[in-house]
């Protein structure tokens, strides 16, 4: 009996011992420790945007251009910046709709079927849509794995190589804004075109905007023509109620604007 | 025209009314419904095991063991629904590799593999003896190697039965059911706090949402062990009445046992029903009671398109109904087993308009979606996300079963033997 | 014989070593806290770079006038001045190399884009010069009767 457990020692001790030798000591440690958050501090960048809703014709360039920009899919209805269209009639009631994310812009008068004729319309106007780069980005807080994550200069990336595809910060944020990609299979979202404004290039829909209803600054930086707008000028922010902080500040945006 | 191999996710099913955001789809589908229905499965399986083993639940003794090793084979099922809802399923491990914690999600796979663990190991110390006695009685049996060998494994080496050793194997039962109950709770709970902590929506966020999942989890584990009990000792009964005849009186002790075992898990039933019935009904009437903003669209949701899925179906045929069922005087076993079978088809319910039910109105407040369940799938998303992947996840803890029973038998005579 | 009751503790922890190696090869070395805490900038830091590699398909107006000066000047002096020539010609990634030509949109849908009558009050669409799509000429291309480098003039 004494022989059989001493040999049984023996190899409850070498497995032990392989663990122990295979077992890095990196493995143990937690991942590599935050030496951005020193860059973060110094950071004099912080990226918004500025819709004017008052401008925006509902054109829908800016769709058609983020979609080919962006390589999202042109014929499918999701999309990363979309064009609302608010329609109020007098009898109270709003109408709003954004066919294929009002890709092909708006040329008709009629609603989903229905006609709305010009004398019942009190007021109408376009809300352009796009991520809000939160500065507490709910999506973020929800993603198991860190496959989306907030730049230190302010945007909400998508990791496309570690996404796992849960579904989870798509739940979680409450503008819309997210979806799967419907060739790569991972979450989705506006970059704010960080491949563009990195090189210092305005993103997509800015440029392709013909009326300046799109702006992108940095708040940071006080002499930023969008960053004096916001600060001198009465800006919006949409569902605020939640807490994320939005960095896309609308001018002329009404109440009733979801 | 869209390439094949462009797929929006949810197109299929979804089909909205009003204004919704371009983006919006029923991205939660059906096996969201069937995870933490399998989740509360397993975890109630569990307590009920553990009602036996922790607080000496004598009545519940035959229960007990059954429902032990029934949540071994339903733990893997949990995960199921998850791996066959991820895009990339391929990835399914990235959660342990990188946990992000601020995510509910993230401890899933922690949390779930340290309940594996101890309900592993609990009947691992259950069925030791057992495992023993099969290699010694299997040693130089022809044919039988492979299979001793499997017990040899399942023994760690652990061979001694003297009884000094099994009233420590005893005492290691007890500690790791009591262990067990609030890892399995927290389990459970914990995916209500999955969907009660996504502020941007308004029927999910609420922090009632935990509990509601964890009482309705164990009325729903309750509900299915009961049932299966049934089904497996009426099983037994015919086998029973056709090898000795109806009259035998091993039929009619069969009878006796049955009988009595399911009139005691009965009551745990009643009680945790009531208990999840309040705090579902207390969620309610505060929602509407406060009317926030998004009370408009939540009450045209609950009381106009989902009325039927919520109040009758849910509500009542899934809770009322049963309820009434178990209380009538002169209970018989076959109305126990339909009521058991109406509230589990409760709690599915409850757990289809919890997911489903969340996704039905726009996050704009200003539009409605719809979920049609892909019957007949044409690809992989239809069949996985559809009712080929509802069935599949509903058979596979059978099987498990059938196939662990095998070494750690659970049922009736080998129960006693064992 | 000592305690058997730790065995499965030992098969546990087995496990856990195992999936922490495995965690050590798999996962890459610049995953980490990179950015403001560990709730917003845990995340793989070199996927900051695969994104700033995306590829820019506008180039903008600039980018087109180095070829097209003509056409670029006679759009600056219009009323189209405020549009850029991809919004119609397509993005110009590669062009002229591949493809050698862009396409063009010559669609009645393009224009009607800004031209569609919507008499918005609240909105600037309804200052926009505008027609009813089903009533003005619906089966004739825009450009037949204008030019849309220079809408003032008849094309």
């Amino acid at each position: 009996m004494s022989k059989k457990c001493s040999r049984r020692n023996f190899i409850k001790k070498s497995i032990a011992g392989a663990v122990a030798a295979g077992l890095p000591l990196s493995a143990f440690k937690l991942l590599a420790p935050g030496e951005a958050r020193a860059a973060l501090k110094e950071s004099n960048l912080r990226w918004a945007f500025l819709v004017d809703t008052r401008k925006c014709v509902g054109c829908g360039f800016c769709v058609k251009a983020c979609k080919k920009e962006n390589e999202v899919p042109y014929d499918v209805p999701v999309t990363r910046t979309w064009v609302e269209r608010y329609v109020v009639t007098r009898d109270g009631r709003t109408h709003i709709d954004s066919p294929m994310g009002g890709r092909d812009g708006f040329t008709y008068k009629r609603i989903r079927e229905e006609e709305i004729p010009d004398s019942e319309i009190t007021k109408a106007f376009f809300v352009p849509k796009l991520c809000n780069q939160c500065q507490n980005p709910a999506c973020v807080q929800v993603c198991p794995v860190g496959a989306t994550y907030q730049t230190t200069d302010g945007v909400v990336l998508v990791d496309r190589t570690w996404c796992i595809g849960c579904g989870y910060c798509i739940m979680a944020c409450p503008y819309g804004v997210r979806f799967f990609h419907p060739v790569h299979k991972v979450a989705e979202k506006c970059t704010f075109c960080y491949h563009r404004i990195t090189k210092g290039l305005k993103t997509a829909c800015v440029d392709a905007c013909p009326f300046g209803a799109r702006r992108i600054g940095n708040i940071k930086d006080e002499n930023d023509p969008v960053t004096k707008t916001i600060l001198t000028e009465r800006v919006a922010v949409l569902k605020d109620e939640y807490g994320t902080k939005p960095h896309v500040f609308y001018l002329g945006l009404d109440e009733r604007v979801r | 025209m869209i390439e094949p191999s462009v797929y929006v996710h949810g197109l299929e099913w979804t089909t909205k009314e009003l204004f919704t955001y371009p983006n919006e789809f029923i991205y939660w589908s059906v096996q969201i419904v069937m995870y933490p229905y399998m989740t509360g499965l397993v975890a109630g399986a569990f307590v009920l095991s553990s009602l036996y083993h922790v607080f000496g639940q004598k009545d519940l003794k035959d229960m007990a063991r059954f429902s032990l090793v029934f949540s071994l084979a339903l733990l893997p099922v949990a995960a199921m629904p998850l791996l066959l809802h991820l895009q990339q399923p391929l990835r399914a491990l990235h959660p342990l590799f990188t946990p992000h914690f601020t995510s509910a999600i993230s401890a899933f796979g922690i949390v779930f593999s340290t309940y594996g663990l101890i309900v592993l190991s609990e009947i691992w110390f259950v069925y030791r003896k057992h495992f023993v006695e099969q290699v010694h009685a299997l040693k130089g049996k022809k044919g039988a190697g492979l299979k001793r060998l499997v017990f040899m494994v399942l023994t760690l080496g652990a061979m001694d039965t003297s009884e000094e050793a099994l009233a420590k194997d005893k005492r290691a039962v007890s500690i790791m059911a009591a262990v067990g109950i609030p890892v399995a709770c927290f389990l459970h709970g914990y995916a209500g706090f999955i969907f009660g902590s996504v502020k941007a929506n308004a029927l999910w966020m609420s922090p009632l949402m935990p509990v509601i999942f964890i009482m309705s989890a164990v009325v729903s584990g309750i509900a299915l062990c009961m049932l299966t009990y049934i089904v497996i000792m009426e099983f037994k009964k015919i086998k029973a009445a056709i090898a000795k005849g109806m009259g035998d009186e091993s039929v009619q002790e069969i009878k006796g046992v049955e009988m009595d075992v399911i009139g005691k898990a009965t009551r745990y039933l009643i009680t945790f029903l009531v208990a999840a019935i309040s705090l579902e009904i207390l969620d309610l009437i505060f929602r509407g009671y406060t009317a926030m903003k998004s009370w408009d669209i939540l009450r045209s949701v609950m009381y106009g398109k989902d009325f039927v899925n919520i109040f009758i179906l849910q509500y009542g045929l899934g809770n009322l109904v049963p309820f009434i069922m178990l209380l009538w005087p002169k209970r018989t076993l076959r109305r126990v087993a339909i009521a058991t079978l109406l509230i589990l088809f409760g709690v599915f319910m409850m757990r289809w308009n919890v997911v489903i039910g969340g996704q039905a109105f726009s996050l704009s407040f200003a539009g409605f979606m719809h979920y049609h369940l892909p019957i007949i799938p044409h690809n992989l998303e239809t069949f996985k996300e559809g009712l080929g992947g509802v069935l599949l996840v509903m058979v596979t803890p059978y099987v498990l079963f059938w196939i662990i029973n095998k070494f750690t038998p659970s049922i009736g005579e080998a129960t006693g033997k064992a | 014989m000592k305690n058997h009751i730790l065995r499965p503790l030992w098969v546990a922890i087995l496990l856990v070593s195992a999936i922490l190696i495995a965690r050590g090869l798999y996962v890459p070395d610049d995953f980490g806290v990179n950015g403001r805490n560990f709730t917003y900038g845990f995340h793989r830091k070199g996927n900051i770079e695969d994104w700033k590699a995306f590829p820019v398909k506008y180039r903008g107006r600039d980018y087109c006038k180095e070829c097209h000066e003509d056409n670029y000047s006679s759009v600056s002096d219009s009323a189209h001045a405020v549009i850029q020539c991809e919004n119609c010609h397509g993005p110009a990634l590669g062009h002229p190399d591949n493809p050698e030509a862009l396409e063009i949109d010559r669609s009645r849908g393009l224009c009607l884009r800004c031209h569609a009558d919507l008499p918005y009050p609240g909105s600037q669409r309804g200052d926009l010069p505008a027609i009813n799509p089903d009533e003005h000429n619906p089966d004739t291309p825009c450009a037949d009767c204008h030019n849309p480098h220079n809408p003032e003039q008849e094309g």
